[in-house]
C-alpha cells in the first residue's frame, strides 16, 4: 500500500513536471480587483494594458520607513522620468485596517504625484509574490510581464531604476 | 501501512489537477490560439517565491537565551502558482525543522500548508481550497497571514464571488480555518459560513461614475458552527450555543479631500475561553473622519469594541483561530525602542479609543521649509477600558458585566503621543527627529513581567542619512527611552551602510543602561551583512536579541531571547 501511494505521488509529480516544462516562468502582472484612493474599482491588468509607457509598481505602507524613503527619492525625479520614458508609477499600499485610513491624508500631505492602489489584505502583493516591502517591479505594458524587480531600498537605488527605464525605452525604440 | 493525511491527499490531487487538468487547458489554449502562436504563452506561466530562515543558538544566561534540544531552527516556505488565463492554482510547501525560536513551538515537520485552485468566468470567481478574505475593515471577518510571525488563519473550503452588476460584489464562503501545522495543514474544529455584499453606489448610474462625491455601502453576515455540550456553573447547567452569528454594516463617503467612513458589527452571545464563558453579546464600532489636500492632512478615528473577539473554536486564545481582526488605535511604530518594548494591541475584552493625527509639509523654498521642504506629522492616540458595572451573584462572585455607555471607563490602557519632523538638508544629507510619549498599562497589555501598572516613557530618536558618494550611503539612528518604571532607561544605536543596489551592512546595539540591577545592564549587539540581486536577498546576522513581544490584531506573543547566528534568504520569480 505504501508503495502504491509513493507510485501515485510520483506519477502526479511527473505529470505536473511534464506540463510545467512547457509553461513559461516569466512573471506577469495578475488581474486583481483593487480600489484607488478615491474608492474607484481598479483592474490591475487593465490599467497596465492601457498604460502608454512602462509601469513602475512600488509596494509600500505608511509604517514602512524604507518604502517612504524610496517614494520620496523617486518624487525628486518622477517628472523628468515621465517626460523621458513615459513611466507611470503606481504606489500599492499594503496598509491593513489598522493604518488604512491614514493612507489618503498621509499621501496627499506628501505632494507625491503617483497613482495609489489599496491592497489591505495583500491579495495583489501575494499574487505578485511579494514577501517584504519595499518591493518594486518594472512592467512592460505591452506584454504585462515583469522585466525588472528589486526587493529593498537604499539611497542611490533610484539610479538603478533610471538605468532600467532607459534600457526599456532603448530596447523598444 | 501508512495512511496519508487528508491534506496530503488533497495536495496530491491538486498536483494531479495542475499536471493533467492544466495540460488539457494548455491543449485547448493551443487550439484556440491557432498554429504558430507562442506555445509557452498558451501553456500559462508559473510564479513563486521562497523564504528560508536558519538560526543557530548559543546559551547566554545573562539575557536568558537557551539552546533548544535541536541546536538549530529552520523555517522555510515556498509558493508555487500556475496561472493560465482565468485559471490559477498553487500550493505552499512549508518546513519547521525545528521552528525558529519565537514561532509557535507546536509547528513541526515539512509538508503542504496551503493549496488552492481558482478561476473566473464572466461575473463569477470561484476559489477551491485555501484562501484569504476580508470583509470591510475586518471587524467581522479577516483571514490573513503574517508569515514572519507565524500568523495564518487562512480559510479552507469554497468561496464564490459574484459581480452581477457594475459596482456590486457579493461574496459567499464556507470553510474551516488553519490552526496548526504538523507535516501538513491542520484545521480548527469550527465551520465558518459567511456572506458579504459591497456596493459602490457611483457605479449604478453612468452620470455618477466620475462624480466628485463617492459613496459605498456594505453589509456582512458571519456564522460559526462548533459542536458543543453543556457545562456547570454553581448549580446551573448551561448550554453553549453551537451556532454563533455576527453581522455588520458599513459605509464610506468621499468628497474631494474629505473622507468619512464607519463600520458597526454585532455578535450574539458567544461564551468562550476568552470571555470566561459569559453569555454576553459583542459589539464593535469604527469611525474615521479625514480631510486632506496637497501638503496637509487630518485624520480623526474612533473605535469601540465590547466582547467582540470571534473565533472558530470557542476554546482557543491568543493567535489561534481568530475569525475577525480588531485593529489597535495606535499606529504601528518601527523604531526599535518604540516598536519592541511597549507595543500596544487592542484589549480583546473591550476598550474605547480615539486618535487625532496631523500631516503637514512646509513648502519647499519657504523660510521654515528650507530648500527641499520639511515634513511634520503628529498623533495623539488613547484607549480606555469600557464604562461597565460588574454583575455579581449573591455570594459576591462576578458573573460578567453590563456596559453603561460607550464612554471611556476609568482605566487607561494606552496614551501614545508622537511627533515626527523630517527634512532634507542638502543633496547628501537627510535628518529626522521623532518624539514619543507612552503611558502604557502593562496590566491591560502584559508585555513585561517586571512591572505591573502604568509605564510612563519618553523616547527621542534622531536619524541621519548621508549619501557619501554615488551608490554609497550611511544611515544612523540614536534612540533613547527614559522611564522610571519597568526596566528603566534604554538606548539604541543603529548604523547601516549600503552600496546600492547590492550590498548592505547594519549594526545595532540596544543597551538597558538604566536598569536598577547592574548585571542586567546588557548590550544586545547584532550585526547583519546582506546581498540583494533583483528579487533575491540573502543576509547573515550574528549577535544577541532581547526577548520581546509581537502584538498584532488584538493579541501579543512572546519571543524569547536568543544569541547566535542567522541566515535568511528570500526570493521570488
Amino acid at each position: 500500500m505504501k508503495n502504491l501511494h509513493s507510485l501515485a505521488a510520483a506519477a502526479c509529480w511527473l505529470a505536473a513536471l511534464t506540463f510545467f516544462s512547457t509553461a513559461t516562468s516569466a512573471q506577469s502582472v495578475p488581474d486583481v480587483q483593487l480600489k484607488d484612493l478615491e474608492s474607484r474599482a481598479v483592474s490591475t491588468a487593465q490599467f497596465i494594458a492601457e498604460a502608454d509607457g512602462p509601469v513602475l509598481i512600488c509596494f509600500w505602507a505608511t509604517w514602512c520607513s524604507p518604502c517612504k524613503r524610496e517614494l520620496n527619492a523617486y518624487a525628486d525625479y518622477y517628472g523628468d522620468w515621465k517626460k523621458e520614458t513615459g513611466v507611470e508609477l503606481v504606489a500599492v499600499s499594503i496598509d491593513d485596517p489598522r493604518s488604512l485610513s491614514r493612507v489618503a491624508p498621509y499621501f496627499n500631505s506628501t505632494g507625491w504625484d503617483y497613482t495609489v492602489w489599496l491592497d489591505p489584505n495583500r491579495e495583489f502583493a501575494r499574487s505578485m509574490q511579494v514577501i517584504n516591502v519595499p518591493h518594486t517591479f518594472l512592467v512592460d505594458p505591452k506584454t504585462g510581464e515583469i522585466i525588472w524587480q528589486h526587493n529593498n531600498y537604499a539611497d542611490g537605488d533610484e539610479d538603478e531604476v533610471y538605468e532600467q527605464l532607459l534600457k526599456f525605452v532603448e530596447s523598444n525604440d | 501501512m501508512i495512511k496519508p493525511t487528508s491534506a496530503q491527499i488533497l495536495s496530491a490531487s491538486l498536483v494531479l489537477v495542475l499536471g493533467l487538468g492544466a495540460s488539457t487547458l494548455s491543449a485547448q489554449g493551443n487550439l484556440d490560439g491557432g498554429i504558430g502562436q507562442n506555445a509557452g504563452q498558451n501553456a500559462g506561466h508559473i510564479s513563486g517565491n521562497v523564504s528560508m530562515t536558519m538560526q543557530t543558538y548559543s546559551a547566554d544566561s545573562l539575557i536568558g537565551a537557551v539552546v533548544p534540544p535541536g541546536k538549530t531552527g529552520f523555517n522555510a516556505f515556498g509558493n508555487l502558482i500556475y496561472t493560465q488565463g482565468n485559471f490559477s492554482a498553487g500550493l505552499r510547501y512549508e518546513s519547521y525543522l525545528n521552528p525558529v525560536l519565537g514561532f509557535p513551538g507546536r509547528f513541526h515537520g515539512t509538508g503542504v500548508g496551503y493549496r488552492f485552485a481558482r478561476y473566473t468566468k464572466g461575473k463569477f470567481d470561484v476559489t477551491i481550497g485555501n484562501f484569504y478574505e476580508q470583509f470591510g475593515s475586518g471587524l467581522l471577518l479577516r483571514a490573513y497571514e503574517q508569515r514572519a510571525l507565524g500568523i495564518d488563519n487562512a480559510l479552507d473550503g469554497f468561496r464564490l464571488i459574484w459581480r452581477p452588476i457594475d459596482g456590486l460584489t457579493l461574496k459567499g464562503l464556507y470553510g474551516k480555518q488553519r490552526m496548526d501545522f504538523d507535516s501538513g495543514l491542520i484545521n480548527g474544529a469550527g465551520i465558518v459560513r459567511a456572506f458579504d455584499a459591497d456596493l459602490d453606489v457611483n457605479q449604478l448610474h453612468s452620470k455618477w461614475v466620475n462624480a466628485k462625491t463617492r459613496v459605498s455601502l456594505g453589509g456582512s453576515f458571519v456564522s460559526r458552527f462548533q459542536a458543543g455540550s453543556t457545562f456547570l456553573v454553581d448549580t446551573l447547567v448551561l448550554e453553549v450555543p453551537q451556532n454563533v452569528g455576527g453581522w455588520g454594516f458599513r459605509g464610506a463617503l468621499q468628497h474631494g479631500g474629505f473622507q468619512a467612513s464607519f463600520e458597526y458589527v454585532k455578535k450574539i452571545n458567544d461564551p468562550s475561553a476568552e470571555n470566561l464563558f459569559t453569555y454576553r453579546e459583542g459589539e464593535g464600532l469604527l469611525v474615521n473622519l479625514g480631510w486632506s489636500k496637497k501638503g496637509l492632512g487630518f485624520l480623526l478615528s474612533g473605535k469601540a469594541v465590547d466582547n467582540m473577539s470571534f473565533r472558530s473554536d470557542r476554546n482557543m486564545l491568543l493567535f489561534d483561530l481568530p475569525i475577525n481582526y480588531m485593529p489597535a488605535i495606535t499606529k504601528q511604530h518601527t523604531y526599535n525602542l518604540a516598536a519592541t518594548l511597549y507595543p500596544y494591541a487592542t484589549v480583546a475584552q473591550g476598550e474605547v479609543g480615539w486618535s487625532a493625527e496631523l500631516f503637514y509639509m512646509l513648502e519647499r523654498g519657504s523660510k521654515l521649509g528650507g530648500k527641499y521642504g520639511t515634513k511634520i506629522s503628529a498623533q495623539w492616540a488613547t484607549a480606555f477600558s469600557l464604562d461597565t458595572t460588574n454583575l455579581t451573584g449573591l455570594d459576591g462572585a462576578v458573573y460578567g458585566y453590563e456596559r453603561n455607555s460607550w464612554m471611556p471607563g476609568s482605566e487607561l490602557f494606552i496614551r501614545d503621543v508622537n511627533l515626527e519632523i523630517s527634512r532634507k538638508l542638502s543633496r547628501k544629507l537627510k535628518a529626522k527627529y521623532t518624539y514619543f510619549h507612552f503611558d502604557f498599562n502593562t496590566l491591560a497589555t502584559p508585555v513585561t513581567t517586571d512591572f505591573k501598572g502604568i509605564v510612563n516613557a519618553d523616547i527621542h530618536v534622531a536619524e541621519l542619512g548621508w549619501r557619501i558618494k554615488p551608490k554609497h550611503s550611511l544611515r544612523t539612528e540614536v534612540q533613547v527611552l527614559i522611564t522610571e518604571q519597568d526596566k528603566g532607561d534604554w538606548g539604541t544605536v543603529v548604523a547601516e551602510y549600503t552600496v546600492s543596489p547590492h550590498w548592505f551592512f547594519s549594526f545595532m546595539d540596544q543597551y538597558n543602561f538604566g536598569n536598577e540591577s547592574v548585571e542586567k545592564r546588557v548590550h544586545y549587539m547584532y550585526g547583519i551583512l546582506g546581498y540583494i540581486e533583483g528579487a533575491n536577498r540573502i543576509s547573515m546576522g550574528f549577535g544577541k536579541r532581547r526577548e520581546g513581544i509581537f502584538c498584532i490584531g488584538g493579541v501579543c506573543r512572546a519571543v524569547p531571547a536568543s544569541n547566535g547566528f542567522e541566515i535568511t534568504f528570500t526570493s521570488s520569480f
